[in-house]
């Protein structure tokens, strides 16, 4: 229990200076994200989700306020390779194949190369693709594809796993099936997992807590525990436990909507 | 979950196998054969046709009536002002095939200078010479110009300046200047011809190494991977395609070049040479054949370049 949060957020506010005028991404938000929870950011777009991830990344600045990763900042956390990172793309280099192009953080690393073998089989394993080391990215499905970049991501055993809209592009029945591989995954590695998605069952379905964010200034409006059982089944989505969080969600979503549409 | 594969057979079956060479080599795409044969047979057509008007004020026409006649002189002419197409290649046979490579003189065998070859040879070394430290040039200028903030805005204009001077101006400043320290021969031409062939290789790349989209770039970052790293790992073989592409551009100038860098050489050997002394004595037949190897030289060393970009994506897993 005296290990640190996996992830404190204390007053984060961070605005980007454009041509038209300053951009308040983020407005004093604060979340304390423990250990092993899979915690999910949602909210229309432009309302700082990613750039919160990006904060976590070291990938964006906050302007003010304080953040830790791992009890370090978030630099820190970065050199340390604390976090894998997801990106909406799957972001595979086309030259490399899926092998290649999940041991590229192991090589980055220096770690020598039966190593880098063995990890790449082992992870490649964990998101079902065997036998898929020699192809290369242009020859897989757009799942598949996003399914190796989460091998890479798991390649070097990092503590967390940030993913910003994995799943954003992929259709809605591929979608489903990798929600519920990476509900597994999370409950086999007891990583901690920070999700950034626009989907309301998406959300509700993989996440222990759900952090509900807001346009313009990007804010946190409501912060939701969302424990549905460590055994979930897509099933999961007709209990009536799941369409009262669902319904919470998205009044959040609605209280906090800022547009004049 | 998808079948998965056994290792031996599926994935292979895909692709995994190289592509068979004859597809490498086919530089003409499927169905482009007879467009490509008519137009060829268009322009030699209208080649002949030609031969008559452009030579009529030639003595040797003067007294000829009746148009078969006219057409059967102007397609024999010694020293015609356009020659017809099989004096051309009749010539380049006699020059090439019809003359002894070789030649024995007190020094042993050494290429005959009365060869075409010997001079296509000439052009051909400086050329890849030129080209070859235009290359290396354009990339590190593109290195540079990408990883120092300070030279991107120092060094770009420059570059392009320097295009911007037409080559027939400097050529023979640059044969003099270096001629009157020693240097002679191969070098000052493969020098104007890299200094033709260096920009489009050095402008490509700068292209090529920015070419990495910005989420390829943060993972990187996510990594905390090194400058060397990146430009290892990513923005090098992210810039293949395009080093390919400036490579055809390149490797054609170089040839240009090399030939620029032969004219005001006192005509001593290579296509530029024969240009020249074809120009001297009116021996327009030899000026065309001269054209005509150094248009064969080009298609060679572009198709070269094409079949080393082709085994090299092939090798990085292109899409085929």
């Amino acid at each position: 229990m005296s290990s640190p949060a996996a992830i404190d957020i204390r007053n984060l506010s961070l605005t980007f200076a454009t041509g038209d005028g300053p951009v308040y991404a983020l407005d004093n938000a604060s979340l304390t994200v423990d250990r092993g929870a899979f915690i999910s950011f949602i909210g229309p777009s432009g309302c700082g989700k990613t750039t919160l991830l990006r904060v976590i990344a070291d990938l964006e600045h906050p302007t003010s306020g304080n953040i830790s990763v791992n009890g370090a900042s978030p630099r820190q956390a970065r050199l340390n390779r604390h976090y894998g990172y997801v990106f909406q793309a799957p972001a595979l280099y086309p030259w490399r194949t899926v092998e290649a192009n999940v041991t590229l953080p192991l090589e980055i690393f220096g770690l020598p190369s039966a190593e880098r073998k063995a990890r790449a089989r082992a992870h490649l394993a964990m998101v079902n693709l065997s036998g898929f080391e020699r192809k290369y990215p242009w020859q897989l499905s757009g799942g598949m594809q996003q399914r190796v970049s989460i091998a890479r991501a798991l390649s070097f055993e990092p503590e967390l796993l940030l993913m910003d809209e994995p799943f954003g592009a992929l259709d809605e029945i591929v979608r489903d099936r990798l929600n519920e591989q990476l509900l597994d995954l999370w409950a086999r590695t007891g990583k901690t997992v920070v999700f950034v998605t626009h989907s309301i069952p998406e959300a509700v379905f993989l996440s222990t807590r759900i952090v509900v964010m807001s346009p313009r200034p990007g804010r946190i409006i409501d912060v939701i525990d969302c424990d549905l059982g460590p055994k979930r089944t897509l099933d999961i989505r007709e209990s009536p436990e799941f369409l009262r969080i669902a319904h919470r969600v998205r009044e959040g979503l609605r209280a906090g909507h800022s547009y004049d549409d | 979950m998808p079948a998965i594969p056994t290792t031996t057979s599926a994935p292979l079956a895909i692709t995994g196998a190289a592509p068979p060479l004859t597809r490498l080599l086919s530089g003409v795409r499927r169905g482009a054969l007879i467009p490509v044969a008519t137009m060829t047979m268009v322009i030699i057509a209208v080649w002949y046709l030609a031969c008559l008007p452009m030579n009529r004020d030639l003595p040797q026409l003067a007294n000829v009536v009746g148009l078969a006649d006219r057409y059967e002189v102007a397609w024999g002419l010694e020293r015609p002002v356009l020659p017809a197409p099989h004096q051309i290649v009749a010539e380049l046979y006699a020059s090439t095939l019809g003359t002894a490579l070789f030649r024995e003189t007190a020094d042993g065998f050494v290429l005959n200078p009365r060869n075409l070859l010997t001079h296509a040879w000439v052009t051909v070394s400086a050329t890849l010479a030129g080209f070859a430290i235009g290359v290396m040039l354009g990339i590190v200028l593109a290195i540079a110009i990408t990883e120092v903030e300070a030279l991107r805005i120092s060094l770009m204009p420059w570059i392009v300046a320097s295009q911007t001077v037409p080559i027939l101006a400097v050529a023979p400043i640059i044969i003099v200047a270096l001629g009157s320290i020693g240097i002679v021969g191969l070098l000052p031409k493969a020098i104007i011809s890299a200094y033709l062939s260096f920009f489009p290789v050095a402008i490509g790349m700068v292209k090529g190494f920015g070419s990495p989209e910005a989420m390829l770039l943060d993972l990187m970052r996510t990594y905390n991977a090194s400058k060397a790293q990146i430009f290892l790992k990513l923005r090098w073989p992210a810039s293949i395609p395009l080093l390919f592409a400036s490579l055809k551009v390149s490797i054609s100038i170089s040839l240009v070049g090399a030939i620029v860098g032969e004219l005001p050489t006192g005509a001593q050997a290579g296509i530029g040479a024969r240009l020249l002394s074809g120009s001297y004595y009116g021996q327009t037949v030899q000026i065309w054949s001269a054209l005509a190897i150094a248009a064969i030289l080009a298609s060679l060393l572009i198709a070269a370049v094409v079949l080393a970009e082709r085994l090299t994506l092939n090798a990085m897993g292109a899409r085929p």
